[in-house]
């Protein structure tokens, strides 16, 4: 039996090989162990519940580090909370508080990917706390928040309005797209700024 | 214009120095010592070089030990969630050796033998599966050059010149030919249901890298490839199987891919809302910019690669690519931007690759403000920075392809500089 389309199966059939029945089935075991992302609507979400207070003393363990004591971020690792009403500044601070849109984002992260060095080493409860903390932190929630499976979808990100789908198409392309100059295209050329003033190139760069 | 054209400059040079000083050049050519490496006999000229069993499988000459990867330590905090650059400036031709193309990754690069990997497709499809490696070479192979580029290359020019090397405002890049198999192929042996529009793709490595692909694309011309340039991919670029997106922003070529879920909505996950999204100046944010716009870089000259010769015949060299097609033409400009010329392709012109100009030049000497210009086959030109920072202001870290400067001074210094 071939499962591929029409048109791919017309081509197989005309003296090459078929692929056809390649591969085995996926056991229900293995794609619950590799089927963990969570999605904006909450669906993936597992059972469980953690508090700000457990969330607290977990990320102070095994965060913190990096990330700052309440998210602030230590040297270049990155910042977890505040930057709320930054993000049309000249330096916007983006964090889970002032720029993700959704709350899922931040689970299905930390849950698979933190703490840095040793990823998958959160159960579902630690991770709902770790995250209750962090939404203390952003100032998103008070200090006796209760994140679990019920409570996810009550939480308001701030910035969840604040994407719009790429719109290239209609504010670039057409401006891009006209016949270009090519003699005489402007008066003067004047340099306003230099690499080498800078100064940030590594030593060794040039041979 | 076309490789079979006669280099008008040099052809002039010759030819007006034949006319102007055949007996003077004849002169300075007798005043000349006579160069040794001709009059003595030299090593190599008389005992063996290395045989064959020297080097099983080779690097480069130690001649060309400058010619590598290079880091920008104070980008990152941790080398093994950072990037280095491509050394296009000594680069040439269009195909990037995997040694030196650029690595990014979020936790490192794994070591992941082919006998442990596994491909998983599950989710809105007929039959979830899973895929040993030697399933996928079972599939009708295919090969196509595709260039890959990180979002974030040039993303430090929209505040202007910055770093002073091609090879770090734009060495997020390579070029290989990729050996795999169309995802359609994979994603028809599973079945995908009419309401599955999404997939999430996923890699095997602990940064918990993924992305949502819109089934359009998937069925398109997204490859699951496992040889690069001939050979196996390199460990730091998905050893043994990644994802090729074609056009398409270096983050969805996700490495050491491992599982394809079929979805009706996209995931958005950390990728692609904390990153690889596009911040405008009041404040809101473009998702999904997946296609990378039409864009080129003068690669020789560059800060890192100076003049060495002085005035006469120069090989201006450079790179030009579009996400959504072709290149069709390359312009360069002498004296930063008032006037162009058009420059010559050279070499295979594909689709979403990258393509090699030149403009052949006699150089006066003086100061140059060199720039490239790319149009691709869908007629979009190349704008300049300050008509991208218009629309979207100058926070938007990715997807900058404005037009870049150097300078060239008449001692043959190059720097990397913003104009008006
Ligand atoms: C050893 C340092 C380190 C530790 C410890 C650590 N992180 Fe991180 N974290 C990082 C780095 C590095 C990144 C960025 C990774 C990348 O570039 O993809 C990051 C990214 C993140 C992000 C995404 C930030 C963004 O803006 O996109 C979140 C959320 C996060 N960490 C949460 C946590 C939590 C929760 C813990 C504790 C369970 C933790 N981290 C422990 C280093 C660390």
């Amino acid at each position: 039996m071939s499962r591929f389309p029409e048109t791919l199966a017309l081509i197989l059939c005309a003296g090459t090989a078929t692929a056809g029945d390649l591969g085995r089935p996926a056991l229900p075991q293995e794609i619950a162990a590799w089927d963990l992302d969570i999605r904006p609507d909450g669906m993936g979400l597992p059972e469980g519940a953690g508090d700000v207070a457990t969330g607290e003393e977990l990320f102070s363990e095994t965060c913190a580090a990096c990330h700052g004591e309440f998210g602030e971020g230590v040297d270049r690792w990155p910042k977890l909370a505040g930057g709320d009403g930054t993000l049309a500044d000249d330096d916007p601070q983006k964090t889970i508080g002032s720029y993700w849109p959704y709350l899922s984002t931040a689970w299905d992260y930390i849950h698979r990917a933190m703490p840095f060095g040793n990823a998958r080493s959160l159960d579902a409860d630690q991770t709902y706390a770790i995250l209750a903390y962090l939404l203390y932190s952003n100032d998103l929630v008070d200090e006796d928040f209760v994140l679990s499976r019920d409570s996810f979808l009550t939480v308001a990100m701030p910035n969840a309005d604040g994407f719009f789908p790429d719109d290239r198409a209609t504010t670039e392309l057409p401006l891009f797209s006209q016949p270009p100059c090519m003699a005489d295209c402007k008066q003067e050329v004047t340099i306003r700024m230099h690499a080498t003033v800078l100064d940030v190139t590594p030593d060794d760069a040039a041979d | 214009m076309t490789d079979s054209n006669a280099t008008g400059p040099n052809r002039r040079h010759f030819l007006a120095a034949a006319a102007a000083g055949s007996a003077l050049a004849a002169t300075a050519a007798r005043a000349a010592p006579p160069d040794p490496r001709i009059t003595e006999v030299q090593d190599w000229n008389v005992s063996w070089g290395d045989g064959v069993d020297a080097t099983p499988y080779g690097l480069p000459i130690h001649h060309e030990a400058e010619v590598i990867r290079r880091n920008v330590p104070w980008l990152t905090a941790d080398a093994v969630s950072s990037v280095n650059f491509t050394p296009i400036h000594a680069l040439e031709g269009t195909i990037t050796p995997q040694g030196c193309a650029f690595e990014r990754h979020h936790a490192g690069a794994i070591d992941l033998p082919k006998a442990d990997y596994r491909l998983m497709i599950h989710g809105l499809v007929d039959r979830p599966l899973v895929f040993s490696y030697d399933d996928l070479e079972r599939f009708p192979r295919q090969n196509h050059v595709y260039f890959l580029e990180c979002a974030a290359n040039s993303g430090m020019e929209w505040a202007g010149a910055q770093l002073n090397g091609c090879q770090f405002t734009h060495g997020m890049i390579h070029n290989m030919e990729y050996t795999g198999v169309p995802l359609r192929a994979l994603l028809a042996e599973a079945g995908i249901r009419p309401e599955g529009k999404w997939l999430l793709v996923e890699g095997a490595d602990a940064s918990a890298m993924s992305r949502s692909l819109p089934i359009e694309k998937a069925l398109d011309d997204v490859l699951v490839a496992y040889k690069a340039n001939g050979e196996a991919l390199r460990k730091e670029h998905g050893y043994p199987v990644r994802l090729v997106v074609p056009g398409w922003e270096g983050n969805m070529w996700v490495k050491w891919l491992r599982r394809i879920e079929v979805g009706d909505a996209p995931w958005e996950h950390r990728e692609e809302t904390s990153k690889y999204t596009d911040t405008m100046a009041d404040g809101r944010s473009r998702r999904w910019t997946w296609e990378m716009d039409a864009k080129s870089i003068i690669t020789s000259p560059s800060p890192q690669a100076r003049v060495n010769h002085g005035r006469g015949p120069m090989v201006i060299s450079g790179l030009a690519w579009s996400g959504r097609g072709a290149i069709r033409a390359v312009h360069v400009s002498l004296d930063g931007g008032r006037n162009w010329q058009q420059a010559r392709l050279s070499g295979p012109s594909h689709d979403k690759a990258l393509h090699r100009f030149y403009l052949d030049i006699d150089w006066d000497g003086s100061e140059l403000l060199l720039q490239s210009r790319a149009v691709d086959t869908t007629g979009y030109v190349q704008p300049t920075k300050d008509q991208l920072r218009a629309i979207r202001g100058v926070n938007s870290v990715y997807h900058m392809n404005g037009i870049q400067t150097w300078l060239v001074k008449p001692n043959g210094e190059v720097e990397n500089v913003e104009i008006s």
